[in-house]
């Protein structure tokens, strides 16, 4: 019920990103906007900068901002006024806000998968009795990719290259860079590597829940020593794709900037904000009653994983940034420039959420026991980790007309509905304790 | 307080053992020491004892660890001779911050790790040359031994570990053993 009311209110936000947006149709209207900020700059500079995140303060920034713009005109070879890349950054949020909303929630259910597949190739005794809920999580992955890969599609179809510059044909006719990675990075190839992707990986979410819920009423273990096979073979093709699909869905939103191990970020960031909605979920569940065999060790022992990965997240997140800090080359230092000049408060935030919080609070034995304290420091997390994605994207698309207002939220409760809406309705088609389980008597007496 | 005189009940098994723990418990007698060849779960909660602080000291180091590695390089690199070392920025601690977090990180490891196994040696008593404390070298190998205190109750006590499943009993001056 409250994710249908989560779902209507997404709608309405999302409906209102881009009734808002398009009231700027002409480079006229943007004008009287920068002419209308200007004005308020200098009457109450102060307040205005506070209320948008100190992005577009001052007209003397508005200078600064436009020699940055120019800049990128001579790089890109095409020439487009102030004004035109305004409105292009204006029409471009509710898209990149939907896509940021689609992307979190996808990249959860995504993450589960990985580590449910991880649980049956390491036959892990501890984990079976949570198995149900990973598989009704990953009931939302299939939707999931297919909307995210939909929102780019039509992002470059109905929309204006909204997300993706290097849809634009136009761009590319006067970008040498992009045309260099057109071979990777064009539509046909787009669409044809997305497909491959997540029928992979719908195909294995499949399979596996088929043998786990046939393995229930089974007097032998066939089904289950084929889940450890196709999850073995899964975990191979997932990192592959995986690191694939980071490079498609994220990382071309900047087509001049490439990182190597933004794969494995972009994992990190998927496994852990996964990991932490199987303890939320779980909490929830067990709060309801409906799980009297998970004890507070299953519990400890999925904050001890929210705690390991929010770090081993923090280790890949400083190691690009360090490493592109340190050497200083400009081709690829722009992209921190970007977000450290103006997302200073989400880029640093992020870390203090998704590392500095979850490092004291889940570093103590007895507090990773309290369900309270994990679902906080869990909550802490997945904001954390929703803006870690809003920071791969926003830089990229409406550099610093960024807000988290209505299409942002607006898209965070649509997705948000949706996945709660198809992962409680996966959770009643199944016994909640996969009783056929070879490893599930040690798995309800577990204790840590 | 220790007893003057004390019993040494010798198990071979851990569950016999651990059964046994849990009856002397009960009737109220005081184990002094138990000696095993190897760890035994849950042992140190039938026994009653409190739970480590370690893990609270080993923070507290790392937190001195990383203090250290801060004002250190502070000191160094931006107070003392704030040279331009390939451009970059020696202003400030905050602007030079990510060349210093691997040491950072370094020393924080560096300190928690050695100081805490150094409290460990020091709150347990073992350093090089040290006399061994073994009542008896076969729970080194293969036996469990309980030392239990003995307050004039010899004959009680003795019945009590017999029942237990204690395999041998040795009743000790304290004095003679030290």
């Amino acid at each position: 019920m409250a994710s249908i009311v989560l779902i209507i209110l997404g709608l309405i936000g999302v409906s209102y990103g881009f009734w808002d947006s398009h009231h700027y149709k002409t480079v006229d209207d943007v004008k009287v906007l920068l002419a209308e900020e200007a004005h308020h700059g200098d009457g109450h500079g102060e307040a205005h900068g506070a209320d948008h995140g100190g992005t577009h303060a001052t007209a003397g920034h508005h200078e600064a901002d436009a020699h940055g713009e120019s800049d990128e005109h001579a790089e890109e070879g095409h020439h487009m006024s102030h004004e035109e890349h305004v409105l292009h950054q204006i029409h471009n949020r509710p898209w990149a806000a939907l896509y940021v909303g689609a992307f979190f929630f996808f990249m959860i259910a995504l993450g589960v998968l990985a580590f449910y597949a991880i649980q049956y190739a390491s036959q892990a005794g501890w984990s079976p009795v949570l198995f149900r809920v990973m598989e009704a999580i990953t009931a939302y992955m299939f939707p999931g990719a297919v909307i995210v890969l939909l929102i780019a599609v039509a992002s470059g179809t109905i929309g204006h290259y909204n997300i993706f510059t290097w849809m634009d044909p136009e761009v590319v006719e006067h970008d040498k860079l992009i045309q260099g990675k057109s071979g990777w990075l064009n539509m046909t190839s787009f669409v044809i590597r997305g497909v491959i992707f997540i029928s992979g990986w719908a195909l294995y979410r499949h399979f596996s829940r088929k043998f786990s819920i046939a393995q229930d009423n089974a007097d032998d273990n066939k089904n289950f020593k084929k889940n450890f096979r196709i999850s073995a073979g899964f975990l191979v093709f997932y990192i592959y794709t995986e690191s694939m699909m980071s490079w498609d869905w994220i990382m071309s939103v900047d087509p001049h900037w490439f990182s190597t191990l933004f794969g494995w970020y972009v994992f990190a960031s998927m496994f852990v904000s996964g990991i932490t909605v199987i303890a939320l979920i779980t909490i929830y569940l067990k709060s309801k009653g409906l799980l009297e065999f998970v004890n507070d060790s299953h519990i400890h022992d999925l904050a001890k994983f929210m705690f390991g990965i929010s770090i081993f997240w923090t280790y890949l997140w400083f190691s690009q940034f360090m490493l592109i800090w340190y050497s200083n080359i400009p081709e690829e230092v722009t992209y921190f420039m970007t977000r450290i000049e103006y997302y200073k408060l989400p880029f640093f935030g992020m870390l203090a959420m998704n590392f500095i919080f979850p490092l004291l609070v889940l570093m103590n034995s007895d507090y990773k026991r309290i369900p309270w304290f994990v679902v906080m420091a869990g909550i802490i997390i997945l904001c954390g980790h929703y803006l870690d994605v809003f920071n791969m994207i926003m830089p990229a698309t409406v550099v610093d007309r960024w807000f988290i207002g209505a299409p942002e939220l607006g898209a965070v409760c649509l997705f948000g509905g949706l996945f709660l809406f198809i992962v409680f309705r996966a959770l009643g088609k199944a016994p909640l304790l996969a009783k056929g389980n070879p490893m599930i008597k040690e798995s309800e007496h577990f204790h840590y | 307080m220790e007893a003057s005189k004390v019993v040494h009940a010798i198990y071979n098994d851990d569950d016999v053992l651990m059964a046994a723990v849990k009856k002397v418990k009960a009737e109220k007698h005081h184990i002094e020491e138990i000696y095993t060849p190897f760890p035994v779960h849950g042992l140190d909660k039938a026994m009653g004892l409190a739970p480590t602080r370690i893990a609270i000291t080993s923070f507290l180091y790392g937190c001195v660890g990383l203090t250290v590695a801060i004002l250190m390089m502070n000191f160094i690199m931006i107070k003392d001779w704030p040279q331009d070392i390939g451009g970059k920025p020696s202003f400030s601690y905050l602007e030079n911050m990510p060349a210093f977090v691997p040491i950072m990180f370094e020393l924080t490891v560096f300190f928690a790790a050695h100081l805490m196994v150094i409290t460990f040696y020091l709150r347990s008593r073992m350093w090089p040359f040290k006399k061994a404390e073994n009542p008896d070298p076969r729970t080194t190998d293969d036996h469990f031994l309980m030392e239990v205190a003995v307050h004039g109750n010899e004959k009680e006590l003795s019945s009590l570990l017999k029942e237990t499943g204690a395999v041998e009993l040795k009743f000790i001056d304290k004095e003679d053993t030290h």
